[in-house]
């Protein structure tokens, strides 16, 4: 099995499931509605074809100047076929996606990832707390609108014996620079010639 | 009336040594047993993909470094192919049999450290004290390639910084006739070692079915049985030039995972060996001036060139836009980059998978059971480092 054939037997299985599919740098995109997230995902799963038994990872993407404003992304790995596949599919803040622990069980700790790094919250996951982030940290650090310098930082007081959060004071402002080039170069490599 | 049982709280970490870093683990024991494990981790978090996505792509290198800080090479490796990729760069064959040279070596690191330090935590001393002198002649190279001895950033989108020093290839080539003796003492300490058995053999298990659920790689799947390496199924490079085998275990036990990383150690030199005889001479970045800096003699000689450096080290190369997942076999299993490009110099997002990260996550699944004192065999051989779990 290749991914085109790959394709068009998901396409032909999944008709209305499938928004779209496309092959690019040898993995083969699914765009699907999240209300099909479960289905698609046990169908790629337990197919005698198809064959992803393994979820790589899960991972979502902000862009925060759209109406659906989270893209989340979803990587399975078939062993059998060595093949690689994506489910992706765009959701509105504040919208809860179905968990799939029921499917994955590693699909905990990824879910518990992108609900600490991008505050989406998943239904029926069993155990939904935050698990890169500091006890009761506030925020959700890869939001694009999430500041890169935070908005605590942690020392130890000598007077107190103890460590203490503090709002961040930088003595330089992160400096951003604007380097992009007006100009667009050349198309073609250009051999330096030896004098 | 039935007998009232109690189980305690105890708290292993964040600074117990056999927690190899920062893991906090809470651990509910029912006497010597262990019920339930709750690993909380994130003690390392620094934001590694929050700031790639500020820094421009030359700049997110060194922080790949920091993921697994004892095979720093392999990850800059997956990060410069996704890149490649996207730009459709061909990288010169020399660079690509010095890239896979250098990640074979962060191999034997890596297995290196993990081997002796899980064999520590089940106290045998000896084998750290002898497998660090060996790390201690790989970083050595690492040095002379790179200049530093952990923190490389050594690879680039096209190839690597700089060619081999001269000589170089002779040192490498004499660690690896001296090596092979090297395991085969390691092993008369702790192969049939009864101690060490007694820790290791039929302790948590891992069956076939489980390994695929729980997303295992690298060692951890091929320890239970399942034949798959990157190298070999997916090769890039230039993986499909060698010869050599992958080790796989039969009762997904510590003991196994430990059999497959000696017997991978073996093959690493054996690529090593294959890479210094067939290694060609030639250029060893691509020489398209958009994406690799100039040489200083050219920058002296030529305006474009003077250009082309000034534009790199300030707005960087541009990636077009695009997605790509992109894996390599690092040491401790499979790891990833996700990469969003958006036409600019900087990332999008990177997001990046960490084998150790699925791993962690099986603790309580691997543990429950137990006795308190197999939590570090256990934790060992699951080859956990804090730099790539927590990101």
């Amino acid at each position: 099995m290749n991914l085109e054939s790959l394709e068009k037997l998901i396409n032909s299985e999944l008709t209305t499931k499938i928004n779209s599919s496309s092959i690019n740098h040898d993995e083969l995109k699914l765009k699907i509605d999240e209300e099909d997230l479960h289905s698609v995902i046990l169908f790629l799963k337990n197919d005698t074809r198809t064959k992803f038994r393994q979820l790589i990872d899960i991972t979502a993407v902000d862009y925060p100047e759209r109406d659906t404003r989270f893209k989340l992304i979803y990587f399975l790995l078939s062993h059998e076929n060595n093949l690689r596949l994506n489910i992706e599919f765009e959701i509105k803040e504040n919208y809860q996606v179905k968990s799939i622990t029921s499917i994955f069980p590693s699909s905990n700790w990824m879910e518990r990832e992108v609900f600490d790094m991008y505050g989406i919250h998943y239904k029926d996951h069993p155990d939904l707390r935050r698990i890169l982030t500091d006890y009761n940290f506030s925020g959700h650090p890869l939001r694009k609108d999430f500041p890169l310098t935070g908005h605590n930082e942690v020392r130890y007081n000598e007077e107190d014996k103890k460590v203490i959060y503090e709002p961040v004071k930088l003595e330089q402002n992160y400096r951003n620079f604007d380097y992009e080039s007006p100009w667009e170069g050349t198309k073609y490599i250009k051999d330096i010639t030896k004098k | 009336m039935p007998k009232e049982t109690k189980t305690m709280n105890l708290n292993f970490g964040p600074q117990h040594p056999a927690a190899h870093g920062v893991l906090r683990l809470i651990l509910e024991l029912d006497g010597e047993v262990v019920e339930k494990a709750d690993p909380h981790i994130g003690l390392l978090h620094r934001g590694t993909e929050k700031l790639i996505e500020h820094k421009t792509y030359t700049q997110a290198v060194p922080y790949f470094d920091r993921l697994d800080y004892v095979a720093p090479m392999n990850q800059e490796h997956a990060f410069a192919l996704a890149i490649e990729k996207i730009l459709k760069i061909n990288v010169p064959i020399r660079a690509q049999y010095i890239r896979v040279m250098f990640c074979e070596i962060g191999r034997i690191l890596s297995h290196l450290l993990n081997i002796t330090t899980q064999a520590m935590d089940v106290g045998a001393l000896t084998p750290t004290l002898w497998g660090f002198e060996e790390r201690e002649k790989l970083m050595g190279f690492y040095e002379k390639v790179s200049g530093s001895r952990l923190h490389a950033n050594y690879f680039r989108a096209g190839g690597v910084h700089k060619d081999l020093p001269i000589g170089l290839d002779n040192e490498i080539s004499e660690f690896c006739n001296s090596f092979p003796k090297i395991i085969d003492d390691l092993e008369t300490l702790l192969t049939d070692n009864r101690i060490f058995k007694q820790r290791n053999v039929d302790i948590g298990i891992v069956s076939k079915q489980d390994a695929l659920d729980y997303s295992f790689s690298g060692v951890m799947l091929r320890g239970s049985g399942v034949p798959w390496d990157l190298r070999k199924s997916q090769p890039y490079d230039c993986y499909n030039n060698f010869e050599f085998n992958i080790p796989v275990g039969k009762n997904g036990d510590c003991y196994d995972r430990y059999l497959c990383r000696i017997e991978e150690m073996r093959e690493c030199v054996k690529i090593i060996n294959q890479c210094l005889e067939q290694m060609p001479k030639g250029p060893v970045k691509t020489n398209d001036g958009k994406i690799s800096p100039p040489s200083k003699k050219d920058i002296k000689e030529s305006m474009e060139a003077l250009i082309h450096h000034f534009k790199l080290f300030t707005e960087g190369y541009r990636v077009d836009k695009d997605e790509i997942y992109t894996a390599v076999e690092a040491p401790k299993g499979e790891f990833g980059v996700y990469l969003i490009s958006d036409g600019s110099s900087k990332p999008y997002k990177c997001k990046i998978r960490a084998p150790g990260f699925s791993h962690l996550q099986a603790m309580d699944y691997l543990i429950k059971g137990h006795m308190l004192a197999d939590v570090p065999a256990v934790l060992g051989s699951m080859d956990i480092v804090f730099g790539e779990v927590d990101r």
